[in-house]
């Protein structure tokens, strides 16, 4: 059955120095390796060791910041460390989530890259016993004017559409930034979010000494081996040779693994279930057994595979999709084998847990990995650097941007504010989230184009509300308050539609963290985050770091993505983002400060990239959430909209265009300290546009003032066939809705054009 | 009076399905598994939409060699009521009881967002409900959802009324602009010479509620429970 001769080659091999510098381990690195077997690894026991100890299994670089990270809060259920984040929802319903990012196979092969990312992180999330019921994705480009971006963006949102599409799960939000600093190396996160009830609750651990250890779904292949310890490294030309590094995603198995899961679960026949996902069946077996503190023991030979002559090194490595690894109950392992085949899936028992704390894997009669699991899993060697800010980005930051304060007249202003529109980072994304189906499983209430989407838990009438966000620039150009706002703004969209922020989720996106200027920023970022999420009271429950996001032309900018998660009491409290009526008046909470510093302004307007990102008081943020969820309870606002890329001027315009029932006109004016630039398009921070009925303005005014926010009357809301006028007293803005609408709608079809419709 | 929703592995509509019949109007629905041969004594039967077998090879053509088509042909060549959404459209049309074709969008896109859709024709067992020319609005979800039929079956369906649902713009009118994929003559719907046997791609199971931002799509599902108690079922 085996090829021996591979087989027997591979025991053959002699771990060399380049041969363990190749695995991405260091030296000393290597010693402690030594040091914990008491005698030199085996060539597959190298590959495990790799593979555990890289970045995105083993966090070695970022391990110490995120413990700074608050982890506890009344609603947590399962905090970090678990396949997915898990919290309570009430009524006896938990909410199960998880982010996670695939930028590295993206890169290369963007429709399976982002289609087997969405595949990993919905087999995060039902592992834990939750039917996913929303997909967010979190997308960074380069500029649309370069063809390869238009291919990544293409193959990216076909790749993600068709998985979640196939599978049922609708993909309901997100986000689309474009900058020329992810031209070669985009970032596709994505989030999944999953309801289940309390009680159904399972983890990944593997319990009960003698109980069987079962592989199902997909046989095991050669592709996608090494792929964790691929995106720990740098992305180089010869990054793109590594197609075969790109895992295959199957979104039908998925669907059968997911339906027979739950089914499993349900029944109460596992103590255990984890994808197999980055380090394949290495992770998923070492990482069950930390859990429980016991042992497992694999005969490789028992491991379904698609091509004869694997060797244990490809078999433990291997990252082919859609598998999973199960611990039955002792006495259920035929009916689990009798619900899988329902699903006409395959299920090989492959070993047993043990109680001795070692992963042991045979073949046949041979022992070819024997590693103590605690210090594989857990001890992974980590670093605590020195990091420098770089003195470029200090430069930048301080640069003077008072000329860019003004406008010289009302044409520029309103010439300014259809540029804007027409950025591909603030224009409508219909031509992305059309692609993905939003209405599967009838949970949608509040679909993508929102501050967020809102969707109905579980049989209650409660709601779920969720957002991803970051601004990698704000990030770039200061990297604490840009942490802190990725926080406050995902919160502050979730608000908007009346909910509570309660937990997130995240990805880290950095450069390569051996560089002290890349460290500084990930440590200042994760600081930021920290604060922000402790003033928010929304605690980190997991998510994934992405490393090494860097090309022969420099890093990326740092972008921590965020998933916010909120919970409506009452769905019927939900709040649109959107202007729903004319007649009714506009009101703006929050206070605009000459901050036009990272704005889109300055890079969509004048292609400048400096300044100061806006800065944040995180009380002020949390008062605002608190009116916002106040409001949207009381029933006194009929529209919220959270003020951010393009300011206050997009968003007025964003209110107006995506009305309901198609663009309204405006009549608003604002009065502000702040130069005429910074007041219509600055990023000043906790501002939200709303609208009311008259009745109820002076009600909504004297709530927000109870909150201590700063809040003014700007106008009102005028019919489809008046103008979007917008006046500072300096300047005034003064366009057609609709044909801001069309400049809106337009800019990212028109940009896609070239793109042929075929299947990447 | 029952309704069966036959499930199929990558069915991904049949939970909503059941939620439009027995949570919106009380009705009784049951799922048929795919490797039976038992309709459980359903009145009406509905293919819901999804990813049958992945729609590998091509929409549907996997899915009509399942068990339980055999006796699902059987039905509706009785005259049994039967409902194919989307998915569900695309087996009619492979297992042959429905004329035509659904073949990739025009743009070669998966679309998912709402349209409207006039009923042409009431006297049918989904359609009797409503009033016709009624434009309903409700959401597609498809890949491949344009309707292709030689020339002289197209113009049969039309001269034999056999065209149920249109892709119409606001003020009722079939345009180009409002035929999402390319559909001919706007089809987004059609029937069996026997009337007994619909499908369509544009989906009613989620437009059955205020939350949905329609209910426009009810009617589907309450016709189809008036059409079971009228067969004695």
């Amino acid at each position: 059955m085996s090829d021996g001769t591979a087989i027997m080659a591979e025991r053959a091999i002699a771990i060399t120095p380049e041969l363990v510098e190749e695995h991405g381990l260091s030296g000393q690195e290597y010693e402690q390796i030594v040091e914990i077997l008491g005698r030199e690894p085996t060539f597959p026991e190298l590959g495990v060791f790799s593979a555990m100890w890289s970045e995105h299994c083993g966090y070695k670089n970022s391990r110490p910041l995120l413990r700074t990270l608050p982890t506890e809060g009344p609603l947590v259920i399962q905090g970090p460390g678990e396949n997915a984040g898990v919290i309570d929802g009430g009524e006896g319903w938990a909410v199960a989530f998880k982010m996670e990012s695939h930028n590295h196979p993206s890169a290369v092969e963007p429709y399976q890259g982002a289609a087997t990312g969405s595949g990993g992180i919905l087999r995060d999330v039902f592992t834990m016993g939750a039917r996913p019921i929303a997909v967010f994705d979190s997308l960074r480009f380069g500029s649309l004017d370069s063809a390869r971006s238009r291919y990544l963006l293409d193959g990216v949102v076909r790749g993600v559409g068709d998985y979640g599409n196939c599978v049922g799960i609708p993909t309901v939000g997100g986000e689309a930034v474009f900058d020329p600093v992810y031209e070669k190396n985009p970032l596709v996160n994505v989030m999944c979010v999953g309801v289940l009830r309390k009680e159904g609750l399972i983890r990944g651990t593997a319990e009960g000494i003698g109980n069987p250890v079962m592989a199902v779904g997909a046989s095991t292949g050669r592709d996608g081996i090494h792929g964790a310890t691929f995106a720990s490294a740098e992305l180089d030309d010869a990054a793109m040779d590594r197609r075969p590094q790109v895992q295959v995603g199957d979104p039908f198995t998925e669907k059968l693994l997911l339906e027979a899961s739950l089914e499993l679960i349900e029944r109460d026949l596992l103590l255990g279930i984890q994808d197999m996902g980055a380090a394949g069946l290495t992770s998923s077996a070492t990482e069950m057994a930390a859990r429980s503190g016991n042992g497992i023991e694999i005969d490789i030979d028992l491991v379904p595979t698609r091509e004869p002559g694997m060797t244990p090194y490809e078999i433990l490595l291997s990252e082919s999709q859609e598998r999973m690894l199960l611990v039955a109950r002792p006495e259920a392992e035929d009916t689990v084998r009798e619900v899988l085949n329902k699903w006409d899936l395959h299920a090989a028992t492959i070993g047993r847990v043990t109680d001795d704390g070692l992963f042991r894997v045979r073949q046949g009669p041979d022992v070819v990995v024997e590693i103590p699991v605690i210090p594989l899993v857990d001890e992974c060697p980590t670093y605590t650097r020195d990091g420098i800010e770089d003195p470029a980005i200090v430069e930048l930051r301080n640069a003077d941007l008072s000329r860019y304060s003004s406008l010289e007249s009302d044409d520029e202003a309103s010439r300014a504010l259809l540029t804007l529109l027409d950025s591909p980072t603030i224009a409508s994304r219909r031509w992305i989230y059309e692609q993905y189906d939003t209405s599967v499983q009838t949970n949608t209430a509040v679909g993508p184009g929102s501050d967020a989407a809102v969707l109905r838990l579980g049989d209650t009438t409660r709601g779920i509300a969720a957002a991803v966000d970051g601004n990698g620039r704000y990030v770039y150009l200061e990297p604490r308050p840009g942490g802190q706002i990725a926080v406050a703004e995902a919160a502050r969209n979730v608000a908007c539609c009346g909910a509570r922020p309660v937990a997130i989720t995240n990805c880290l996106n950095f450069g390569n963290p051996l560089g002290p200027a890349v460290y500084y920023q990930l440590s200042e970022a994760v600081g930021g985050i920290g604060e922000a999420c402790r003033a928010l009271e929304t605690p980190v429950t997991g998510g994934n770091v992405s490393l090494y996001n860097e090309t022969p032309s420099g890093p990326i900018y740092p972008t921590p993505v965020i998933g916010m998660i909120g919970i409506l009491e009452s769905i019927d409290d939900r709040v649109p983002s959107y202007f729903q009526r004319p007649d009714t008046d506009v009101l703006l909470i929050g206070r605009t400060r000459e901050e036009i510093g990272a704005s889109e302004y300055l890079a969509a307007c004048h292609g400048k990239v400096a300044g100061p990102p806006p800065q944040i008081d995180l009380d002020e943020a949390a008062r605002l959430v608190e009116f916002l969820v106040g409001a949207a309870r009381a029933g006194l606002s009929l529209s919220a909209h959270d003020c951010s890329d393009g300011g206050l001027a997009v968003a007025l315009a964003e209110c107006a265009i995506l009305a309901t029932g198609g663009p309204l006109g405006l009549e608003a004016s604002v009065e502000s300290e702040a130069s005429v630039a910074a007041t219509l398009f600055g990023e000043s921070q906790s501002r939200v546009v709303m609208s009311c009925d008259s009745g109820d303005t002076d009600a909504l005014i004297a709530l927000a003032q109870k909150h201590d926010l700063a809040v003014a009357r700007l106008g009102t809301v005028r019919k489809a066939k008046d103008r979007f006028v917008v006046s500072t007293g300096e300047r005034t803005i003064d366009l057609a809705p609709g044909d801001m609408r069309d400049v809106y709608d337009a800019a990212l079809p028109r940009r896609m054009q070239s793109q042929l419709g075929l299947t990447g | 009076m029952k309704i069966g929703i036959v499930r199929f592995p990558g069915s991904n509509c049949d939970e909503d399905c059941h939620r439009a019949v027995s949570e919106v109007l009380q009705g009784e629905a049951t799922f048929l598994w795919h490797k039976t041969h038992d309709l459980q004594d359903a009145d009406v039967i509905i293919l819901p939409g999804g990813f049958s077998y992945g729609d590998y090879l091509r929409a549907g053509a996997i899915a009509r060699f399942s068990p339980i088509m055999r006796e699902v042909i059987e039905f509706a060549n009785g005259g049994g009521p039967v409902l194919g959404v989307c998915n569900g459209f695309q087996v009619l049309c492979e297992a042959r009881l429905l004329p035509g074709a659904l073949m990739r969008n025009q743009d070669l896109r998966f679309h998912c967002h709402p349209v409207r859709v006039r009923v042409e024709h009431t006297d049918t067992p989904f359609t009797s409900a409503y009033e016709a020319g009624r434009v309903l609005t409700m959401p597609i979800a498809h890949g491949e959802g344009q309707f292709v039929a030689q020339a002289d079956t197209l113009r049969d369906l039309e001269e034999s009324r056999r065209v149920i649902f249109r892709y119409v713009d606001a003020s009722g009118e079939p345009t180009a602009e409002a035929n999402p994929n390319g559909s001919a003559n706007n089809i987004a719907g059609i029937c069996s010479a026997g009337r007994n046997v619909v499908g369509l791609m544009p989906h009613p199971e989620r437009a059955v509620s205020e939350l949905l931002s329609s209910e426009d799509g009810i009617g589907v599902f309450r016709s189809a429970l008036a059409a079971g108690v009228g067969a004695g079922g």
